[in-house]
């Protein structure tokens, strides 16, 4: 099981932290959508493009400036950051590879897809490459249950996977290629894969 | 069965356009101000009278739900927060809305905002939903460029803002007073009711909390008719319905049916029925993680509403069917379950904090067979001190799947319990 991750005391935290240009600019905008004085309601988004900006995790000094930037007490900042699962309060690797093991993952062979991401990656869940490549991480329901098992890397899902088709993604990734996200069988996306049983345009599709 | 003709979502597959002008050539954005022109009263009459329930899992009346907001202001904002932390285990089809046919739900936002008196939504869509959100913000834009939304929606001289928000990581807050503490941007903890949202919601202003199906299927109701709507199903069952299924099938698939349509007709019909032939099911859970499991014996007559399923002592939940075939471990599928829920809880209530953690550490003994009989009624015991003792439903949610197990698989907890018991005098 992933637990909720903290912050484990070793690790080297920058002196200080901003916002480039551009983000800032992103920022701004997330909070003019809250009403005056509210915020504190962009906090889930400012972290989350602080992340974007420092490789894939948060150190203390990029929540204590979102806390300076939306008037929060820092306290509550760490609050939602160790609350919420995808802040990642210690360095990621670069490709974030997180397979889902709930249920209807499980019960399609899920077991063989993390097999093979710890077989291919030479490491366990929870655990990062030495080059900084990639890190694994066992998640709970991803909600893409009729194209199961699946994983998702960074921003992409990677859809009826089985273990070959995932070492093919992962070796795509060692060698710096894209892989190509969704279905891996050559679906659309989750319409019966035997042809389709509805919206078959033989009468008048809607209205 | 359900014809294409009455299917709301004619791009639920993605196989067209998503966006503006894919929208339009689907029906959507026709008409909107006449509808809004009706008045929100009628609005809201119609959406009682179609006989939608909220297609996020409880069922409450939605229509019901939206005459609970004040009728005049008192000077507070009124709030539409559309709950898209789509994350009960076995369920995908608000994703399925999101990116193939977002504009059903912008839509959806102006005409439902509309009839309660909002000016402004918020979608609160789950962080791990990058893609889907893209897809949403586009379709958002689009509608703010053409004049849908804005200071003046659609020519109606209503002013409708709506925002797409991202969450970070917690099924929790898809409970829907969590959602609104994590959209004030603290934990996600759900808050004990009353006050309910409508009248202390969202900023403490009045708020209705709807699931993205709920909302993306009003305009559609609206433009033809509650009769329309209310003319498929059983009576308080009625309307079409996003039903997903995964697990054990030939072909797992997302697909619009009818409500009530019963399971085997979905399953055989749409996902190309049981891994090895209907007589090689074992059971199916049929509305998502939260509600208990039902044996093939239920299997083979139940309908799929929220009544029948309910008389079968499960629920329709957010109707995500995961089929499981008799090769499965139904007693490891299970305590999968209850792992799930002991990551899940978020720790304000004891008996879901400590009971999460127990009911998950007995399940995974009860799987290896390390257990004595009589535990089965203890865990049974607690399962219902959980249940009904928490500000939210999730120690409900933890407490059922356990009860379903315990209610048809008794026997097969026992023998494993008598096996392992007989492995352990033979080694000794």
């Amino acid at each position: 099981m992933s637990a909720p991750r903290g912050t484990p005391p070793d690790i080297p935290q920058p002196e200080s932290f901003s916002f480039d240009p551009e983000v800032l600019e992103a920022a701004e905008a997330i909070i003019a959508k809250y009403p005056e004085g509210r915020q504190a309601s962009a906090v889930l988004p400012l972290l989350d493009l602080a992340q974007r900006q420092h490789d894939g995790w948060l150190p203390r000094a990029a929540m204590n400036y979102v806390a300076g930037m939306l008037d929060m007490a820092p306290i509550r900042v760490y609050e939602v950051a160790t609350f919420y699962t995808m802040y990642n309060l210690s360095p990621v690797g670069e490709n974030h590879v997180q397979v889902c093991t709930n249920l209807p993952c499980w019960l399609r062979g899920s077991s063989r897809v993390a097999e093979a991401c710890e077989r291919v990656l030479g490491i366990g869940m929870g655990e990062t490459t030495e080059d900084g490549k990639f890190t694994l991480s066992e998640v709970e329901c991803l909600g893409a249950c009729v194209n199961a098992p699946m994983v998702q890397i960074n921003d992409d899902y990677y859809e009826d996977l089985d273990a070959s088709s995932t070492e093919t993604i992962l070796t795509e990734l060692k060698s710096g290629e894209t892989p190509k996200t969704g279905s891996r069988i050559g679906r659309r996306s989750c319409e019966p894969i035997g042809g389709l049983t509805s919206l078959t345009g033989d009468g008048e599709a809607g209205d | 069965m359900l014809q294409d003709q009455d299917r709301i979502f004619t791009n639920i597959y993605g196989f067209d356009d998503p966006f503006l002008a894919g929208a339009r050539s689907r029906g959507d954005w026709d008409g909107t101000k006449d509808i809004l022109a009706k008045g929100r009263e009628w609005i809201v009459e119609e959406i009682k009278n179609s006989g939608l329930r909220g297609r996020g899992g409880a069922g409450f009346g939605t229509g019901l739900k939206w005459s609970f907001m004040p009728k005049e202001s008192d000077g507070r904002p009124h709030y539409l927060v559309v709950n898209a932390d789509e994350g009960e285990p076995g369920t995908c089809k608000d994703r399925e809305i999101m990116r193939h046919d977002p504009h059903k739900l912008v839509e959806g936002c102006l005409v439902a905002g509309f009839g309660m008196g909002a000016h402004a939504a918020y979608i609160y869509v789950r962080g791990e939903f990058y893609r889907e959100t893209e897809a949403l913000q586009r379709a958002v834009d689009e509608a703010y460029d053409a004049g849908l939304l804005g200071d003046d929606a659609c020519g109606s001289g209503w002013k409708m803002d709506v925002h797409v928000h991202r969450g970070a990581g917690a099924y929790i807050c898809g409970e829907e007073t969590a959602l609104i503490e994590s959209l004030e941007g603290k934990k996600g903890q759900p808050r004990l009711k009353p006050p309910f949202p409508a009248n202390a919601g969202l900023y403490g202003c009045p708020t209705t909390v709807n699931n993205v199906e709920s909302i993306a299927v009003a305009p559609e109701i609206l433009r033809r008719g509650a009769d329309w709507f209310a003319g498929f199903g059983r009576q308080n069952n009625t309307g079409t319905k996003l039903f997903n299924i995964s697990g054990h099938v030939e072909q797992p698939c997302t697909v619009e049916e009818e409500m009530s349509i019963p399971l085997k007709t979905l399953i055989e019909k749409h996902a190309g029925g049981v891994l090895g032939g209907w007589d090689n099911l074992l059971a199916v859970i049929p509305g998502g993680a939260s509600v208990p499991v039902i044996p093939k014996s239920i299997c083979d007559n139940v309908l799929m509403d929220f009544d029948a399923l309910r008389e079968v002592q499960s629920g329709l939940g957010t109707a995500a069917v995961m089929v499981m075939d008799k090769s499965t471990d139904i007693i490891q599928a299970i305590a999968r379950l209850s792992a799930f829920y002991k990551h899940e809880s978020c720790g304000q209530c004891t008996p879901c904090r400590e009971g999460t953690g127990w009911m998950m550490r007995v399940m995974n003994r009860m799987v290896a067979g390390d257990a004595s009989l009589e535990e089965i009624d203890i865990l049974d015991e607690v399962t219902r001190q959980v249940e009904g003792h928490t500000i939210c439903a999730l120690g409900d949610a933890a407490a059922w799947p356990i009860q379903g197990l315990i209610r048809h698989f008794r026997d097969e907890i026992e023998d494993r319990i008598r096996k392992r018991g007989g492995a352990a005098q033979a080694a000794e």
